[in-house]
């Protein structure tokens, strides 16, 4: 470790190709698990509602998944998946439903009762009302919850390198680089999630005003 | 037409309360028989948990009735497809219940949107609402809700409810949620409206002054969803049924009587009038001869100048403004008698002049005709319903009241 510099551009440089390869990879890593997760957690949340006896054991399962270390739930599911990126989705999927389900569940909560009741009374059926109404007033609070679960995995997907070279993501850097004590990986690892996080966050509050026109829209009179 | 055919509704768990007594649950209904004719609008009034919000529920069947049968038109609600049924009547709430993701425009065409309008249609439609109620097209059309005020809002509401032209609307509570102010000017805009749209109206309210106002018809409802008394407003103000509907009118039910007749109720008395310039002779003559020593001073248009005491008239020569005293104010046909009376207290008359749209004079009201017309109302029989011959029926709605005002 003498000598070196603390990053090396030149490495950066000369490896560009890999860091592009493992960006993808990252966000791959990323958003798979989210879009799972989110089908999941709505349709759960649909159920919810529904039947507001489910909520509870489904907050309560999703949160016994949560409490499993990253590793241990990689370990367990190598002997069936082997060393696959179904390996590395599942725990991360898994993991965003804590906070995906709570969400769209009090999403679908915050409707208005007045609302509902208008829109049974005009004589929406209930697929109707839950397409057109409960859906649409819902996606506020989803997409709080799909923030947060887009930051989480993507620092938890840098977990999911251990699993292997083929889809590691950025995490393969950071492993790499405290293999070898090669410092620039390791910058370059967490630097990258940190930044593609930021990148994700502000993407999905610009896609959130474009969605939701009316909560943005001023209570002032025009 | 709308018929309530001893209809029940009753919910299983009867409330438990903390001492461990059980009380009724609120909302039930029992036994309920109502005909609401017709392109009229029917007042459902009563306290809290007293069944009339579960009653207007039941037509289009956001609640399902336990017993009887609601028939709309002669055909039972319970046999119609209830997609279809909740479609063609108009529903407006006290929350109004707006989308608050979609704009005023597309708010307004829900119904018609359900119904597979194309969409040049639903435009032209909900512009039309809109103007209907008096908000503007062009300037709300594209707003979204939480960016209008509570009386706006109710506005939309109703014109929401008004979309397909549906011949029967339910209204609970429409116009509870703003102030007192807008209150009045919403209900009179209503008023207006069904004037011209004559639809048939289920209307809830907790506030009696708002059934008096709003009602072609009343039902008083008491715990339990019993009707204590179905009529006019003016037959429930002038013959409360029990005790209870009494109660619930409130100790000043002679004013609001006062506040439902207008001057044109009235036999007007006819004084005796002498027009300026006339030989004052014959003027006297015609003041002995009226019901009161007085003779109204008029001008060629037969508007009131002043009063002319009848010792005061000379024995000949020409009626001269100069003698008149100072006139009183002065009423109109349309005047309701609250107004009028509170106008002669302020003025500390007996009498008021009433005049026609050119001020002409057309006769004279007094507060003894008044106090007459008020004991006519009456049968005589307090809280005791009675038939066309005058008998009591007690504790029966009077079904007469609803033939006569269909």
């Amino acid at each position: 470790m003498e000598g070196q510099p603390l990053v090396d551009f030149d490495w950066i440089l000369s490896h560009l190709d890999d860091v592009v390869e493992r960006l993808v990879q990252h966000v791959q890593l990323s958003i798979i698990p989210v879009v799972l997760g989110f089908l999941i957690s709505l349709f759960l949340a649909i159920w919810a509602v529904r039947q507001p006896r489910v909520y509870g054991p489904v907050v309560a399962i999703s949160g016994i998944l949560y409490t499993i270390p990253s590793i241990a739930a990689f370990a367990l599911l190598i002997p069936i998946f082997g060393l696959t990126l179904i390996t590395a989705v599942v725990p991360l999927t898994t993991y965003t439903l804590l906070i995906l389900v709570r969400n769209n569940a009090s999403g679908f909560a915050a409707v208005p009762a007045d609302v509902l009741e208008a829109a049974e009374g005009m004589g929406y059926t209930r697929w109707e009302r839950m397409r057109r109404i409960e859906l649409p007033l819902a996606v506020p609070l989803m997409i709080a919850g799909i923030r947060l679960a887009v930051v989480t995995t993507i620092g938890l997907a840098t977990v999911a390198a251990i699993l292997g070279d083929s889809f590691g993501g950025l995490g393969q850097f950071i492993t790499e680089g405290l293999q070898t004590f090669f410092p620039t990986k390791i910058y370059i690892g967490a630097v990258l999630s940190v930044a593609l996080a930021f990148l994700a966050d502000f993407l999905i509050i610009k896609a959130e005003r474009r969605l939701t026109p009316w909560a943005t829209a001023r209570a002032g009179r025009v | 037409m709308v018929e309530f055919d001893h209809v029940t509704k009753h919910y299983d768990a009867p409330v438990k309360r903390k001492d461990g007594k059980t009380t009724r649950t609120p909302g039930a209904v029992n036994d309920l028989s109502l005909t609401v004719p017709a392109g009229k609008i029917c007042v459902l009034v009563g306290p809290s948990g007293c069944g009339k919000t579960t009653s207007l529920k039941m037509v289009n069947r956001l609640i399902e009735p336990t017993g009887g049968r609601i028939l709309i038109d002669g055909v039972d609600a319970a046999s119609r497809d209830v997609t279809e049924l909740r479609r063609s009547i108009g529903y407006v709430i006290q929350q109004v219940g707006l989308f608050p993701h979609q704009t005023i425009g597309d708010n307004v065409a829900t119904v018609p949107r359900l119904q597979g309008w194309s969409k040049d249609r639903l435009r032209a439609r909900s512009d039309e609402l809109l103007s209907l109620v008096g908000l503007d097209p062009a300037k709300y059309r594209d707003r979204f809700p939480n960016q209008l005020s509570g009386g706006e809002r109710q506005r939309v509401g109703v014109a929401r409810a008004l979309a397909i032209d549906p011949p029967i609307m339910l209204m609970d509570e429409p116009f509870g949620a703003v102030d007192p102010i807008v209150r009045d000017r919403l209900q009179n805009e209503f008023l207006r409206l069904q004037e011209e749209l004559a639809k048939t109206i289920l209307f809830v309210t907790h506030d009696i002054d708002e059934a008096i106002k709003m009602g072609d018809l009343v039902a008083v409802f008491r715990d339990g969803g019993v009707v204590e008394q179905f009529g006019t407003p003016a037959e429930i103000l002038a013959n409360p049924a029990s005790e209870f509907v009494a109660r619930f009118v409130g100790a000043d039910r002679g004013l609001k009587r006062l506040a439902l007749s207008r001057v044109s109720d009235l036999d007007l008395v006819q004084p005796a009038i002498g027009v300026v310039g006339e030989d004052a002779a014959g003027a006297r003559e015609r003041a002995q001869a009226a019901p009161f020593g007085y003779l109204l001073l008029v001008d060629a248009a037969r508007r009131p100048l002043g009063w002319i005491p009848e010792g005061a008239i000379p024995a000949s020569g020409p009626l001269d403004p100069a003698l008149a005293n100072p006139v009183s104010p002065s009423v109109n046909k349309r005047t309701t008698l609250k107004d009028a009376l509170s106008m002669m207290l302020d003025a500390d008359v007996q009498a008021s002049i009433v005049v026609d749209r050119t001020g002409a004079v057309q006769g004279i009201m007094t507060v003894e005709r008044v106090i007459e017309m008020m004991r006519e109302g009456e049968h005589g029989q307090p809280f005791a319903v009675v038939d066309d011959e005058g008998v009591p029926i007690p504790g029966v709605p009077d079904e007469s009241l609803v033939a006569e005002a269909g």
